[in-house]
């Protein structure tokens, strides 16, 4: 699983990041921020190698 | 085999109570459920055409995956890789591999980790353009432990049916929730590294047990084929005819992990004063859990593990295409 990037999205009522739009393998993926998600597990690896979630827009 | 010895069967059978119930564990075990559709151009992991199956890779081979309209009688559909560019070199860490997993709290009924711990039978139809002896196993997730095998096949493109036993792992443990539990995997092609040590009963897991026995080397023929379908997963010690579910089920089975919304502009979406098109929904089945997903471009998803909440900041009127995945 090859990350390029990564980047938290917010629901449209406040300020609450609700899951991450992340470019995977070349395919863009809506991944939540769940702990059991195996998408958002490889998304921590990837932070822990030193990589950035950039904020919301 | 003789009347008596019949009886002796089908009486076993019936106290294994493998002929009361849904007896197959195995989920789209006949390749009839294709909600990602075929898929060429493969050369990594990932789950590719038929419902439930992965395709595993440690090589440098394209192949491609279909659910193919053949099968032996009684079977429409298989599951097919054909090899499209060959890995001729299998390096000792190169390993190609077709696998299916168990969710823990569907499984409860093995009893592993107690003295009672159930045997299981795995029955299936393999048809390969290339002959020979292949590995297949088992991987208990939760104690990382395995247990593998080998089948022959004898003729080339000829469906060919197998039966094997395994007992049951009486150190292992099968955790009551939704993770992954059990794997069960057919290997194509497997290097040195994966077949140097017995794995004919259940210990740790190591490298060198994946693949004991196996001779074959699929990926390493252009061309080759590598085909399954009728696979059964049950309880006991005898194989018994394939359960055969009627697609609806096995779809909703099969919707548990990974789900598609087609999207189609005859089905408007609302938009907001403010020019926000806005969906909330639910899932056609309860997730396993929390998915991931795919969406039209220009739209955001959120998900819970029965409903998901997407919106458009651009006001679109059309209903878009939403994927979810949450494969183990």
């Amino acid at each position: 699983m090859t990350i390029i990037s990564a980047k938290y999205c917010r629901n449209n009522k406040d300020t609450t990041n609700i899951t991450i739009e992340a470019v995977v393998d070349g395919e863009t993926l809506f991944i939540p921020l769940d702990p059991d998600n195996k998408h958002y597990q490889a998304i921590l690896e990837w932070v822990a190698e030193g990589n950035t979630i950039a904020e919301a827009d | 085999m003789t009347k008596a010895a019949e009886l002796a069967k089908m009486g076993e059978v019936i106290t294994n109570s493998q002929i009361g119930g849904r007896r197959n564990i195995i989920i789209n075990g006949s390749a009839s459920v294709n909600q990602r559709g075929d898929s060429t151009g493969v050369t990594a992991d990932g789950y590719y055409g038929p419902d439930r199956w992965a395709y595993k890779t440690e090589g440098e081979e394209t192949v491609s995956i279909s659910q193919a309209s053949d099968g032996p009688d009684g079977f429409a559909n298989s599951y097919k890789v054909e090899v499209t560019t060959a890995d001729s070199t299998i390096a000792a860490d190169d390993y190609a591999r077709v696998e299916t997993r168990l969710e823990g709290q569907n499984l409860q009924h093995l009893k592993y980790g107690a003295s009672g711990a159930e045997s299981i039978t795995l029955s299936f139809y393999v048809k390969s353009s290339v002959t020979g002896t292949y590995a297949l196993g088992f991987y208990s997730a939760d104690g990382s432990r395995n247990i593998g095998s080998t089948y022959t096949i004898s003729s080339a493109n000829t469906w060919e049916y197998k039966t094997l036993t395994f007992a049951g792992d009486t150190s292992g443990t099968i955790n009551d929730d939704n993770g992954e539990a059990l794997r069960i995997w057919f290997l194509l092609s497997a290097g040195s590294n994966f077949t140097s040590s017995d794995n004919t009963s259940w210990a740790g897991y190591s490298d060198s047990r994946v693949a004991y026995g196996h001779t074959t080397n699929v990926i390493g023929t252009s061309s080759a084929t590598w085909q399954i379908t009728g696979v059964q997963l049950e309880v006991g010690e005898q194989a018994t005819p394939f359960e055969h579910r009627s697609f609806g089920e096995e779809l909703a089975l099969c919707q548990r992990y990974y789900q598609k919304i087609t999207g189609s502009d005859s089905i408007y979406v609302a938009t907001t004063t403010e020019g926000i098109s806005r969906i909330n929904g639910m899932w056609t089945t309860t997730m396993r859990s929390t998915p991931t997903s795919t969406i039209d471009s220009g739209w955001n998803v959120a998900n819970l593990n029965n409903m998901y909440q997407a919106y458009n900041s651009s006001g679109t009127s059309t209903f878009p295409n939403i994927t979810a995945d949450s494969e183990l």
